[in-house]
């Protein structure tokens, strides 16, 4: 019997926890103004040191969070010094995309080290637990409460009285002002990177114990947890993170007392929304003070795009139209129907992405609205494949653009947050909305492609289909970049306010790149729904959002023909190498590394 | 030096920067005699902050000499030319906004480690800037303009440097605060530090300075002491831009 003392001290005890992680974002964010998506890697890291030493090496706790601390520690150092200190110069967004990849990589290694099957960390407590109260308390809460206490007293020791954590406090402040002081920028971003890889480390650790569990999937979990605790508390604001670390805690805590287990996430990502649309800088800052980006669009490498001559185009359409009639093989059939499919996706986001510069993570969930809404009028309508696939298109279109509209007056960083946040709520409300998605058993039996009556099951059929509608999607994209519509596009991503200023109306022209990129998405989900007859909350998840990123940061963003050459590479390249499922990722991690870091404006330019 | 003339502090030589395709700087040259005050004069977007931030190592030119004190400072890094002597009092002040005055004032000691003696500095800086004794413990952020100025200057000081250079410290202040900001330079200087000031307003600017270049578009279309720049008709053409000083 749960009373709400307990589900309070569990709220509070789950707090510190994020406590850790969100408090090592906030250090980062306020000298860098970067987001760490990172930073749930490190605390992956963590827990898995954690078992090799309580599992494999059996050594004593305390040693086990000095040694837990010391590798993440020495982990954050790394990717500060190679991932991201070669980027300083670089676009605002590279760092950024930058730790996704760095994320990508470090997940991908734990999970090919250690299988992705979950393993029991042991709590090295004694199992025992205390009455107060109405409730009942262990020695780990404590000592996680312990960990969380003292950590932040130390941060705030070390940020207040030494010469180093002055030189923290001011380079967040100023970091031009602080260089002119004599601070050495560098060395203050490898304490700051060094810091909160340590607690994000420790943290892992502690919710291993916690649970007594560990698995791969954990990383991004935390990853946005802290991400939420810290935007909750003001970007760059470590007291506020802590604040809104517990908040977030006590909010899912008594979320899950009054609606069950499987709410707890919709809850931290509403939080979050809200927080965004209201206070975007955190509840601790006035609600009128912009947040703390540039004002102008120095978000996207500017560059020229390269310029392919119009018989390239032709040639290059006519070969693979007449691809199915050559003697090839049906596995390459597959993997191109999957390229297209990805194409498609990567039109809608370098639109938004790049046309516009919403640099959207959440872009998988369109492809979700669109692939249940086509899905579910199929079969429970007995529409017909086509127009139910039309369906799932403006589906996309409209109710995409209606759950994103509250992050059109977001800029920057905010933007992808808002978007993963949304993203998320999405592949929540299906998971919890059972009566009309049939919640984590999915939708099985889906009717195959049709055209007019005809099954389209034979895979030429298929490829011939996939690759018109994606022909069609991307020449009238073509058209629309060239109109006087794609201009206003490009003047709002370059400087909004100038584009405000000449009479352009943001959330209009935001809205418009939403509708025509959501139903692009949404026609992807739809055919891929009837193409792989069986779906769940799962099947379009957060790292198809990321492979689209790559995908259209490859190509070049904002660039039609280079999103799809994009997803030809990234598709076909692994199969043509015949490479192994597990290390997909990890390639497509280095993939997104390697861009940012020597290549920005990809392959054929941003446009 | 052999030849008997005085080495300058400071000197830039045929400095040329870019800023990707455009060029900044054409063949500029600067020299910031010991124990002087040197003015930068120029309207906007002639390249006079870019020159501040040349000297602070924030921009490198793409060639010519920066030289500190006979010592080049090309490849150094912002830190290691503050260590060198090199103070700033940067254009619009830039505090540390959520510091109090105290933490901004003792961040100027930052390349120092003499605690005792930091300590007297500050006291120092306490008679030499009376009114930021009560404003100690507030945040920076909440100080008027004027007293936020006390406040860089006195954050720049407290590094003991030899040269301070400093952007538009007059721009935005009250007359008042104008006056004392000035008559404070020529405090500062009569003590031993040089000083060199980027100014738009050049009237002022040659009341208190000994040597003064004009720059124009990227290139230094006038210099000379500031006694008989004051009186030249040609500063303030260049200022409204017309080409052929007469």
């Amino acid at each position: 019997m749960s009373s709400w003392l307990d589900y309070t001290i569990n709220g509070l005890i789950v707090g510190n926890v994020y406590a850790l992680v969100a408090v090592g974002l906030a250090l980062i964010f306020g000298v860098s103004r970067l987001i760490n998506f990172a930073q749930g890697s490190i605390y992956l890291v963590g827990a898995y040191i954690g078992w090799v030493a309580v599992v494999q090496l059996h050594t004593p706790l305390p040693l086990t969070i000095i040694l837990v601390a010391v590798v993440a520690a020495l982990v954050g150092l790394i990717i500060e010094r190679f991932g991201l200190r070669p980027l300083q110069n670089s676009v605002r967004i590279a760092p950024l995309l930058a730790t996704i990849g760095i994320s990508f990589v470090l997940d991908q290694l734990v999970m090919l080290t250690f299988s992705p099957n979950p393993r029991a960390l042991p709590s090295q407590l004694p199992d025992v637990r205390f009455q107060i109260g109405g409730g009942t308390i262990g020695p780990l809460d404590l000592l996680i409460a312990g960990v969380g206490i003292t950590s932040a007293l130390l941060l705030f020791v070390f940020l207040r009285y030494t010469k180093l954590g002055w030189a923290v406090r001011a380079a967040s402040q100023d970091r031009d002002a602080a260089m002119q002081m004599g601070v050495d920028v560098n060395r203050v971003n490898q304490t700051v990177f060094g810091i909160a890889a340590a607690l994000g480390g420790v943290s892992g650790l502690l919710v291993g114990m916690y649970y007594n569990q560990i698995d791969t999937a954990m990383s991004l979990q935390a990853t946005l947890k802290g991400v939420v605790a810290e935007v909750v508390g003001g970007a760059g604001n470590v007291p506020g993170a802590v604040v809104g670390s517990l908040l977030l805690g006590l909010v899912e805590s008594y979320g899950i007392a009054v609606f069950g287990t499987s709410y707890r996430n919709l809850f931290a990502f509403l939080l979050l929304v809200v927080v965004l649309v209201l206070r975007p800088n955190g509840l601790f800052a006035s609600a009128r003070q912009a947040p703390p980006e540039p004002l102008t669009g120095t978000f996207i490498a500017p560059s020229r795009p390269v310029r392919i001559p119009r018989w390239a185009f032709a040639v290059a359409v006519a070969l693979f139209a007449i691809l199915p009639l050559l003697p090839v093989s049906f596995y390459v059939l597959q993997t191109l129907i999957n390229a297209w499919l990805l194409g498609m996706l990567a039109l809608s986001l370098t639109l938004v992405a790049g046309t516009i510069g919403q640099v959207s993570l959440g872009h998988a969930a369109l492809l979700a609205i669109g692939a249940y809404t086509s899905a579910l009028l199929s079969l429970t309508l007995n529409l017909p494949v086509g127009l139910a696939i039309i369906a799932g298109g403006l589906m996309s279109a409209a109710l995409g653009t209606i759950l994103i509209s509250p992050s059109f007056r977001l800029r920057g960083h905010y933007v992808s947050i808002a978007t993963l946040a949304i993203g998320e709520i999405v592949s929540l409300v299906i998971l919890n909305w059972e009566s009309v998605t049939r919640g984590p058993i999915g939708i099985s039996g889906i009717p195959p492609l049709s055209l007019f009556g005809y099954d389209l099951v034979d895979p030429k059929a298929v490829y011939w289909f996939s690759f018109v509608v994606m022909v069609v999607l991307a020449l009238l994209q073509v058209r629309l970049l060239g109109s006087h519509l794609g201009r206003s596009f490009r003047a709002i991503r370059d400087d909004d306010i100038a584009a405000r200023a000449y009479g352009l109306s943001l959330n209009r022209y935001k809205s418009l790149a939403f509708i025509f990129g959501g139903f692009a998405a949404g026609v992807s989900g739809g055919i891929a729904a009837h193409l792989y007859s069986y779906i769940n909350h799962e099947t379009f998840n957060t790292q198809q959002s990321i492979l689209a990123l790559t995908v259209v940061i490859l190509g070049g963003l904002g660039n039609v023909v280079g999103a799809l050459l994009g997803a030809v590479a990234l598709v076909g390249l692994p199969e043509v190498f015949r490479i192994a499922a597990e290390y997909r990722i990890l390639i497509y991690g280095i993939v997104l590394l390697l861009l940012v870091r020597f290549r920005p404006q990809g392959l054929l330019g941003t446009i | 030096m052999t030849t008997g003339a005085v080495e300058p502090l400071l000197a830039l030589t045929n400095v040329n920067t870019f800023y990707g395709q455009a060029q900044v700087h054409f063949d500029l040259s600067i020299a910031v005699g010991r124990g002087h005050i040197v003015c930068l004069l120029g309207g906007n977007a002639s390249g006079k902050s870019t020159t501040m931030k040349i000297i602070l190592g924030l921009v490198k030119p793409r060639s010519g000499e920066v030289t500190f004190d006979g010592a080049s400072l090309i490849g150094l890094t912002t830190p290691q030319i503050v260590r060198r002597g090199i103070a700033s009092v940067p254009e619009a002040r830039r505090l540390f906004a959520d510091m109090s005055v105290r933490e901004n004032i003792l961040m100027g000691a930052f390349v120092r480690n003499d605690r005792e003696t930091i300590a007297q500095d500050l006291d120092k800086m306490l008679t030499l800037f009376p009114k930021l004794g009560q404003r100690l413990s507030q945040r920076a952020g909440s100080l008027s303009g004027g007293e936020q100025q006390m406040v860089a200057m006195a954050r720049a000081l407290m590094s003991r440097p030899r040269l301070i250079v400093m952007d538009e410290p007059t721009m935005g202040l009250s007359p008042l605060y104008v006056d004392r900001v000035l008559e404070l330079i020529r405090t500062i200087n009569r003590e031993g530090v040089s000083v060199f000031m980027v100014e738009q307003n050049a009237s002022l600017a040659l009341e208190i300075a000994h040597e003064a270049y004009v720059l124009q578009t990227g290139k230094i279309v006038l210099s000379g002491s500031a006694r008989t720049l004051k009186d030249d008709p040609r500063v303030r053409d260049a200022y409204l831009g017309g080409s052929e000083a007469a």
